[in-house]
């Protein structure tokens, strides 16, 4: 479903070049729970965006949905990213003038819905992640565990194939956290792929599957006590 | 998707009023000044005639000084000589044709308690009326008859009838002009040429004359010439004939073709007569015979002035200068929505769909600049009027197509304005954006 074989990405300046993903490879299957973890600049998040077509790539390649996204146009990849991919960021990114409805509304806007099915989904989603009651509410009105809620809310109503979170509760205390995690989990078990790139273990150990990322490169852990060994090792390095 | 692009252009434009509004001021001011000198520019090159313009010729004839032309490099006088436009009006090579003087002559009204006052006259023949599509109230022009046999009638412009006659019916009525009874033959309605183009020769803004009498009553009467009179060669002693029988020009000729073929014969017909003319001993200079049509004519005589050419040309710099600010403030406006724009990518619009939202909201801002400067370029004309007076009557006045044209260029300069903003804008990685806010 999501297969990157030996993903390359360099990133240059005048001065120095940065190996951010060499070799990278990763299959990613339906219905999967991938925890994406390892230390700071080791790549996570460029793998996340070249995941999410946000980024482009320069060697390997890269099969999304059996579709290789290599040599797209910008409109064909936003066309995939608003049809395949939803995304929860680690700072909501909600849009602070317009309510929640519009905030969910803004990838179903680009999908071409009708107002009626927009509504429609709007409504589901919101309600999916229990703030049905508040739509007409400001994003500055919410707790941040609230916004990420109506992130998810936006990721979920075009019901894409996956969800990509970079660091979904890197901004939340651990109630709230809990709470978001607790959510994503329902979501993965109704059926939507979800990778999930975070730096924290404890997170990553809730995952179905896990894989730990440094220097660009993937290692696939089977066992939390392998997770535990892996993150203490990089700890001790960089320590 | 474009009311959902209205709606967040809205939004962004209520965002930030202060900004949003020396943006507004910015294009407003631009539009009003380029506006202001482009509506008198434009009225001033306006085509006075447009259905027959292009049949209406301004005859030059080069009856000027051997050792040197009238204007350098060789152009033929502006103006013919009481010879020419009497030979070549009766001559009646043409559709129609009509010799044209100015006068100024003391008019004495039947009331009593008017005091008598000097009008300002015009000497034509009596194909100036259909000529020049001149408007008439009551009565019409006089019969070509009247020309040769010297009768005095006389058509009224619409406000001496007024004056004179409170507006009645005064056809047929006397009216004693330098001492002398006319019959009104006719009452112009309200006719106001902008510019007055069968007479640019002192002024194609100047108001148009009261009263028209028939040209060669000039002789007949000895009336006292006005406009521009210039002689190249003094005159024998004998008088207001001696006079008329000079080398001075002071008369306008225009005459009505309706085809090219006819205005090949009517130049040629110019040809013989000046060959003529030589043989007489007039002359001196080579031929040099001109047609010009209406348009020409006004290009010739430079009817719309240099000056307000170079003022419309600043206030055009002006606008530049007011966009390249507008250009400032929207790259700042932009640039700050680029996590805006970065998420709006990341969850699926593509960048042309961004471009056209961000160019529709720089095409609103253009339409709310435009408006006000409108108000500014009306501000400008009443300014315009209040400086020149009634020289200005009827140039400084905002048309409904100038109006379209104030808010079309508003909409298309800040469309222009807005491009490189919105090219910085979306050009953004959007997933750098989304990482960092």
């Amino acid at each position: 479903m999501l297969k990157m074989t030996n993903i390359k990405k360099v990133f240059r300046t005048e001065v120095v070049e940065t190996h951010a993903l060499r070799d990278f490879s990763l299959h990613v299957k339906e219905g999967d729970f991938v925890a994406v973890t390892g230390p700071s600049g080791s790549g996570k998040t460029t793998f996340l965006n070249v995941a999410g077509l946000l980024e482009t790539f320069d060697e390997g390649d890269y099969l999304l949905d059996g579709q290789s996204v290599k040599g797209m146009s910008d409109n064909q990849l936003a066309r995939m990213r608003n049809e395949k991919i939803g995304f929860i960021f680690q700072s909501f990114n909600l849009l602070p003038d317009l309510n929640l409805f519009d905030n969910v509304d803004v990838p179903l806007r680009y999908r071409g819905f009708n107002a009626k099915e927009r509504k429609e989904r709007i409504v589901q989603a919101l309600e999916t992640v229990g703030l049905g009651s508040r739509m007409k509410h400001l994003p500055a009105q919410l707790s941040g565990g609230q916004q990420q809620r109506v992130a998810i809310a936006r990721a979920l109503a075009g019901e894409p194939r996956f969800l990509l979170a970079d660091e979904p509760t890197g901004n939340l205390d651990s109630a709230m956290a809990q709470s978001v995690l607790e959510l994503l989990e329902d979501i993965n078990k109704a059926g939507t792929t979800i990778i999930m790139v975070t730096h924290d273990p404890i997170l990553a150990k809730r995952a179905g599957r896990n894989v730990f990322v440094r220097d660009g490169q993937v290692t696939e852990v089977t066992k939390a006590a392998e997770l535990d060994e892996l993150v203490q090792k990089t700890a001790q390095v960089g320590g | 998707m474009i009311a959902y692009y209205f709606k967040l252009s809205l939004l962004s434009l209520r965002r930030n009023l202060l900004l949003t509004g020396l943006m507004i001021a910015a294009i407003g001011l631009g539009i009003g000044a380029a506006m202001t000198t482009i509506t008198v520019n434009y009225l001033m090159s306006a085509n006075p005639i447009p259905h027959k313009s292009e049949q209406l010729f301004y005859v030059q004839l080069d009856s000027w000084d051997p050792n040197q032309p009238y204007t350098e490099p060789n152009e033929p006088p502006d103006q013919v000589t009481w010879t020419e436009a009497t030979n070549l009006t009766a001559a009646k090579q043409a559709k129609r044709q009509s010799a044209m003087a100015t006068s100024n002559l003391v008019i004495e009204p039947e009331r009593a308690e008017q005091k008598p006052f000097i009008a300002s006259v015009r000497l034509a023949y009596s194909d100036f009326f259909p000529m020049f599509d001149v408007p008439f109230l009551y009565g019409s022009g006089w019969h070509d008859s009247a020309d040769q046999d010297l009768r005095r009638v006389v058509v009224l412009s619409k406000k001496m009838n007024d004056e004179l006659f409170g507006g009645e019916d005064s056809v047929g009525r006397n009216l004693v002009m330098a001492g002398t009874t006319f019959q009104v033959v006719g009452v112009l309605d309200s006719w106001e040429l902008k510019p007055k183009f069968f007479d640019v020769t002192t002024g194609a803004f100047n108001e148009m004359e009261d009263v028209y009498i028939p040209f060669l009553l000039k002789q007949a009467m000895e009336l006292p010439s006005s406009g521009n009179n210039n002689c190249w060669k003094p005159f024998e002693e004998g008088g207001f004939s001696a006079y008329l029988g000079s080398e001075c020009i002071n008369y306008q000729m225009w005459v009505e073709l309706d085809s090219d073929a006819e205005k090949a014969d009517y130049l040629s017909f110019l040809h013989s007569y000046v060959e003529e003319q030589k043989r007489l001993g007039r002359f001196p200079r080579e031929q040099n015979n001109r047609l010009s049509d209406v348009m020409e004519w006004m290009e010739n005589q430079e009817v719309v002035a240099d000056d307000a050419r170079m003022m419309m040309y600043m206030a055009l710099m002006f606008l530049v200068v007011c966009l390249l600010n507008t250009v400032a403030l929207l790259l700042a406006k932009f640039i700050g929505r680029t996590p805006e724009i970065a998420l709006r990518r990341a969850v699926g619009a593509s960048k042309r769909t961004l471009f056209l939202q961000h160019i529709i909201e720089s095409a609103m801002l253009g339409v709310a600049g435009g408006i006000l400067g409108l108000a500014i370029a009306w501000l400008g004309l009443q300014g315009v009027s209040g400086l020149y007076g009634e020289d200005t009557r009827g140039l400084a006045e905002l048309d409904l197509t100038m109006a379209a044209l104030a808010v079309v260029l508003a909409i298309v300069s800040t469309v222009l304005a807005g491009i490189y903003p919105t090219w910085r804008t979306c050009s953004v990685a959007p997933a750098g954006q989304l990482k960092t806010q």
